[in-house]
Formats: structure tokens, C-alpha cells, sequence
């Protein structure tokens, strides 16, 4: 009798060391996520940060190009309007918008980065050129953060869904799914450059 | 981006050493040349370069490669995050410079682009492949120069376990041991927790074998065709 006692014992202790686990393991997993966030929202800025310089640059160059630049610096500060905090992270509404913004940037930069095409010899500018490799540079870290934020989403998702960190979720922190930074499907259809 | 990762992501190949030559591109006795010189800046300033030439990237596309590349290779030292990548995919006439995160202050985007723009392509335009990764190397060792002074990876750290999880695992140990009581002085003690998890073990009577060091890369750099 007195080993079953201890086996039951024995049994709910390593049971709730392991909730107590998930406690502390769906914390580390969140501040995980914010920290990737964080960093997907330094690159996106800093992208942000580089477009005056580019529609400097090609205003000099292609003046009449007026629509593609308003289009440009529009979006620029729709995308830099739109702040989305970690503690918003797991509301669905505010993450579509502040994803629109953004890519809504992303489209009309490649379609100002598209007109350029016309216009060689601004192409062949060193100032351009520079530039064009600092937004290449700045879109491929954007991607790995977000790859790296989503993949910091899925690990805190999964340890809240988890038994029995699931347990703990619910009944001590409460704490909802974060949402997926999807790449934009917008962002990714060529615009077509009317000639 | 989703579509390339569905059915053409070429596998990371092995990391041989500093230069890794799949491609066949460079001559046995630049690439000594290479690796020496590599070598001994690292041993010098901590910052380690790595090349890699794949003949065909497959259809992948090279930014992801590479990215996936140096996230299994980790190279550069953990927390100074000092590591550079040069690779090159010969067939589709790619080229790439992947920066650590902590070398981005000097190798910028800006930097790197002109390093493949100036020195490596102009080089590789008039097929010589062996000019174009000496000048190439020879362009990021100067970027980079100074950044970081070394003490070389000798040592590198094993990752211990968090503390939390020591304390639940001694826990479980005791509750087992109270289950099964009757297992009185069985050996519980000897287990062992700690210890690096090294990549590239040390083989008897070779030099170094070569290993990333923990680095981690951002993204940063900039690609270049020819």
C-alpha cells in the first residue's frame, strides 16, 4: 500500500514538474518571439530607412517617373505609420494590416526597381547601384527574420497547444497564438510595367 | 519564395575545411594558398572565411542556400558572430558574400557589393577563377581587418544544460528512486550532462580540422552574377 502511495505520489510530483516546466518554457518561448519580432521590425525600418535616398536618386534621373515615386514614398509612410507591438502579436487584424503596409511597400519598391530597367544609364550609376545593393541586402535579411519569427511562432504555438503546457496556458498565463508574418501574396505578383 | 522551398532545396554539403571546392574551380596550389592565408587570420583575429563553390545550386535560389549553408556550418565564433562566406555556383554563374551579424559593421551590403562587383567578377568574366577568389579573399580579409582580435577557437564551450532543467531531471532521478525502492545504492551517480557537442572531432596526427565556431549570420551580404 505504502509503495502504491508513493508511486501516486511520485507520479503527481513528476506531473506537476512538468507542468511547473512548461511554466517557465512557454516564457522563454514568448520572449523568444519577441525577440525575433524585434529583429524582423529593425529590418523592415531599416528598409524604410533607405527610400528617401533611393527616390532621390532616381527623381534626379527619371523625373516623369512622378507616380511610381509618389506610389513609393506613399507607401513608405503608411508602412512606417502602422506599429505593431509584441503585446499585438497575437491579434489577427492588427498582424493583416501592419503585413499589408509593409508589403504594400515591397510592391511598389520592386515597381520603381522595374522602371528603373528603362532607364540605363541611371542603372549603371554607382549611386544607384550602391543603393540597389543595400535594398537587396535589406530584403534578404527581412526574409530570414521573418522565416526566423515565424519559426520562433510555431515553438511558442506549439508549447501552448502541448500537453500538458496546455494546462498550464489556460488555466495560469492565459497567453494567446501568435500570429504567422506570411509573406504578403501581393508582394509577389510582378506588377506590369506599361510602356 | 514558399515554391523553391517545396522542391529545390539542395542539401548543405559537408564542411571539408576553409575551402571547399565541389565546383572544381580553383588550382591545388591556390587553393593551399588560400587556405593558409585564411588560416592564419584567423588564428590572428579570430574572424573566420569560408569558400564554398557548388557546381549547380539546383534551381534553389542562392540566398537561401547560402543562408541555409552557414546556419549548419556556423561559422565564426559564437557571440563575436565574425564569419564570412564566399560562394559561388559555377554553372549558374552566381556569387555570393555572406556576412555574420557581427561583421556587418564593416562588411556592409555596400562593401560586400563591391568586393563581388569589382574584384570577383571582373575575373571571372575572363574565366579566371583563381585571380577571382584570391582578390575576392584578399578584398574581405581588408574589410574585415581589425574587427576582431582573436583567440583562435581553441576551447570552444560545449552548451551546458539550463539550470531548471538540471533540477527537474535530479528530481525525476529521486522520485524513481523512491518508486523503486528496493534498487537501494544503485548506481545513480556517474551521469554525465555536461560536454560540447563538437562538430569536426579532432582526428589523431592530421592538422586542425577545421569547424565552425557558433557563429550566426543575419542575412547580410550581397550577391553578384557573371
Amino acid at each position: 500500500m505504502k509503495t502504491t502511495l508513493a508511486k501516486l505520489i511520485a507520479f503527481f510530483l513528476f506531473f506537476s514538474t512538468l507542468s511547473g516546466c512548461g511554466y517557465n518554457s512557454i516564457q522563454q518561448n514568448e520572449e523568444a518571439v519577441n525577440r525575433s519580432w524585434g529583429d524582423l521590425e529593425s529590418q523592415l525600418q531599416r528598409r524604410a530607412d533607405l527610400v528617401p535616398n533611393l527616390v532621390a536618386t532616381v527623381k534626379g534621373a527619371a523625373n516623369f517617373e512622378k507616380e511610381t515615386l509618389t506610389a513609393v514614398i506613399d507607401a513608405r509612410s503608411k508602412a512606417t505609420g502602422i506599429q505593431l507591438t509584441p503585446a499585438m502579436l497575437s491579434d489577427p487584424a492588427a498582424m493583416t494590416k501592419f503585413r499589408e503596409a509593409q508589403g504594400n511597400l515591397s510592391s511598389t519598391l520592386s515597381r520603381l526597381m522595374v522602371t528603373v530597367e528603362r532607364y540605363p544609364e541611371l542603372k549603371a550609376t554607382q549611386n544607384f547601384r550602391d543603393l540597389q545593393n543595400q535594398l537587396e541586402g535589406t530584403e534578404n535579411r527581412i526574409s530570414v527574420a521573418r522565416q526566423r519569427y515565424n519559426g520562433t511562432a510555431e515553438t511558442f504555438n506549439f508549447s501552448i497547444r502541448q500537453f500538458p503546457n496546455s494546462l498550464t496556458n489556460s488555466l495560469i498565463l492565459k497567453l494567446k497564438p501568435k500570429e504567422y508574418y506570411k509573406a504578403d501574396a501581393a508582394a509577389k505578383v510582378v506588377p506590369g510595367v506599361k510602356f | 519564395m514558399t515554391l523553391s522551398n517545396v522542391f529545390a532545396a539542395l542539401p548543405v554539403p559537408a564542411l571539408t575545411g576553409r575551402v571547399n571546392d565541389y565546383a572544381g574551380m580553383i588550382s591545388a596550389p591556390v587553393k593551399a594558398e588560400l587556405e593558409a592565408k585564411i588560416k592564419q587570420f584567423e588564428t590572428a583575429e579570430s574572424t573566420q572565411i569560408v569558400i564554398l563553390t557548388v557546381p549547380s545550386l539546383k534551381g534553389d535560389v542562392i540566398e537561401d542556400f547560402s543562408i541555409r549553408v552557414v546556419e549548419a556550418w556556423k561559422i565564426g565564433q559564437k557571440g563575436k558572430d565574425n564569419g564570412v562566406l564566399l560562394i559561388v555556383s559555377k554553372d549558374d554563374h552566381k556569387v555570393r558574400i555572406e556576412v555574420g551579424f557581427g561583421l556587418e559593421g564593416k562588411l556592409t551590403d555596400l562593401v560586400s557589393g563591391h568586393i563581388t562587383r569589382n574584384e570577383i567578377v571582373p575575373a571571372f568574366k575572363a574565366g579566371q577563377f583563381d585571380a577571382g577568389f584570391t582578390k575576392g579573399v584578399t578584398a574581405i580579409i581588408a574589410a574585415v581587418h581589425g574587427e576582431y582580435k582573436g583567440t583562435p577557437k581553441a576551447g570552444r564551450k560545449g552548451d551546458s544544460p539550463s539550470m531548471p532543467l538540471l533540477g527537474i531531471i535530479f528530481l525525476v532521478i529521486f522520485f524513481i528512486f523512491q518508486i523503486f525502492r528496493r534498487f537501494f545504492g544503485g548506481g545513480i551517480g556517474g551521469r554525465s550532462f555536461g560536454g560540447g557537442t563538437g562538430f569536426g572531432g579532432g582526428g589523431g596526427g592530421n592538422d586542425d580540422s577545421f569547424s565552425g565556431g557558433g557563429g550566426s549570420f543575419g542575412g547580410g551580404g550581397s550577391s553578384d552574377d557573371w
